[in-house]
């Protein structure tokens, strides 16, 4: 699902954010990505999600070349890919239920009752239901996760990335969100989760890549 | 399958972009008011100068021409001349002034009636007025008859009353390329008036049209809202100086009705025709959506998620 070979990023400006890093992600596994901050984690989403491009080396999503990938294209990689930000990332002026709606929408869905029944069922998943109609700015944090992680996978995507998702949330709550993710695998989806916590990602028994100054150890 | 959501695709960015305009809607509304007023503007001069064009568009058929002849043409050589310069194709009719006559009417109408009085003879010459035939009313036939005339031995003086009714129109042909150019500064008003709206609304969406990009929106999706919102505001602009100008007609009717009765006319002000109209709202429209097109290919490629 995801391949990196020998991919090195290197910022305008001198600052090295990976230095050489290989390795494999097959469809159906679930890892986490662990190191401290500046060890180049969100450098190494941003090159899964096209937002940066690599400065040498390959970066290979889903079968695509990204680093060959023109700007045209890149809408369509996006939308393969449910995304989870620690900040949430959604549209404040919009209900929970157009915010979880959007990805849909954006991949030309407009039949209304189908768009509702996926909306609810992605919000049923995260204990959301019944909160369709209210602001993001009116829920709590773990809520406001809860939402932006019903967005991710209201599509199916093949691939979920999430970074940070538990940053901000009570131990109990991480764990729960944590879990969530868990259950998205056991139905084959591929995932990949950013965090610190150390203790919620020593329960999973999954594969654990640590970056430590651009390079994975 | 493809055409049906292309066209749910603009339903939905059609709707969209009204939510956004709602949204906002003081500033709206003045965006729309400032794009009706500068529309206006040229529509009601040009609407002021089709009233003019048609109010002096009758006066051509009234063309007439004054043969002043020389002093010693008089009595029966004045006759015969008019006998001779009837049976042209291009005279409708002649009307003979015989000195004697002309001056009669002159110190009638005129006041001075002592001091002509006091003159020895007669200063004023038999003059023919004549009417082209109506085939020939046009200015360039009318231009030939008064050359022809002029080549009279008896002619002394040949006066087309109608050319104060050309240079009428010559300024009136001034105007118009004045109101044109006219139009297209204020077209290009519109368009920046649209284009820094558009702008504004682009920068206080950042956040939402970097998600948007983020999860995987195309250009076009992002996009199209805004061109709709660019079509709304030219054509509710549109709207609104249609409005105006109506009004502004409305207002002058009455007083213009005063002034034409008072020349004898019956010459009221025109509305706003159904192509004029046409016209006005489909250029409204067409700016707002070139306007914006022109500002959110600019911005938005400037917004990407990071």
């Amino acid at each position: 699902m995801i391949q990196f070979t020998n991919v090195t990023k290197r910022y305008p400006g001198g600052h090295q954010a990976l230095n050489n890093v290989s390795f494999e992600l097959k469809s159906g596994e679930m890892a986490f990505l662990t190191g401290h901050s500046g060890a180049g984690k969100s450098t190494l989403l941003k090159l899964i999600t096209c937002i940066e491009r690599p400065t040498t080396g390959q970066v290979m999503v889903n079968g695509k070349n990204l680093g060959k990938l023109g700007r045209r294209h890149v809408p369509a990689v996006r939308r393969q890919i449910g995304m989870i930000f620690q900040d949430h990332k959604l549209i404040n002026e919009r209900t929970v239920f157009d915010n979880v709606a959007l990805p849909l929408v954006i991949a030309g869905l407009h039949n209304h009752p189908e768009i509702a029944r996926r909306v609810r069922a992605a919000l049923d998943k995260v204990g959301l239901l019944g909160k369709e109609k209210q602001y993001p700015v009116t829920l709590s944090s773990g809520e406001q996760q809860r939402v932006g992680i019903a967005r991710a996978v209201v599509n199916k995507p093949a691939l979920l990335l999430a970074d940070e998702p538990t940053g901000n949330l009570d131990p109990d709550l991480a764990a729960e969100v944590m879990g969530l993710f868990g259950q998205f695998n056991q139905v084959g989806v591929t995932v990949l989760i950013v965090s610190h916590n150390v203790d919620l990602i020593t329960r999973f028994r999954s594969r654990i890549l640590h970056l430590e100054k651009g390079g994975l150890v | 399958m493809r055409i049906k959501n292309y066209f749910l695709n603009h339903l939905y960015a059609f709707f969209y972009s009204l939510g956004q305009i709602s949204r906002a809607p003081l500033s709206s509304v003045m965006t729309v008011v400032v794009i009706g007023i500068t529309l206006a503007f040229p529509a009601g001069l040009y609407a002021v100068l089709k009233n003019a064009q048609q109010l002096s568009a009758g006066w051509d058929e009234v063309a007439q021409i004054s043969v002043f002849l020389k002093k010693d043409v008089g009595g029966q050589a004045l006759d015969d001349l008019a006998k001779r310069l009837h049976d042209r194709p291009d005279i409708a009719k002649i009307t003979t002034v015989p000195a004697a006559k002309a001056l009669e009417e002159f110190r009638k109408l005129s006041g001075f009636d002592d001091a002509l009085r006091a003159l020895e003879e007669n200063p004023l010459p038999s003059v023919l007025i004549i009417q082209p035939a109506a085939g020939y009313a046009d200015p360039t036939a009318v231009e030939h008859l008064q050359v022809s005339l002029r080549k009279l031995p008896e002619a002394d003086f040949v006066q087309l009353d109608l050319q104060w009714v050309q240079r009428l129109h010559a300024v009136l042909e001034i105007a118009k390329r004045g109101v044109e150019i006219l139009a297209v500064l204020l077209g290009l008003a519109v368009l920046l008036i649209v284009g820094n709206t558009i702008r504004l609304g682009v920068q206080s969406n950042r956040d939402e049209i970097a998600i948007t990009k983020l999860i995987g929106a195309t250009d076009g999706f992002v996009r199209r809202p805004f061109l709709y919102a660019g079509i709304w505001y030219g054509l509710l602009g549109g709207i609104i100086a249609w409005g105006l100008v109506s009004l502004a007609l409305l207002l002058l009717d009455e007083p213009v009705r005063k002034v034409s009765a008072l020349y004898d006319s019956t010459f009221t002000l025109g509305m706003l025709d159904v192509w004029t109209t046409l016209l006005l709202l489909t250029s409204g429209t067409l700016l707002g959506l070139l306007g914006s097109w022109l500002a959110v290919g600019k911005h938005l490629r400037a917004v990407e998620p990071d």
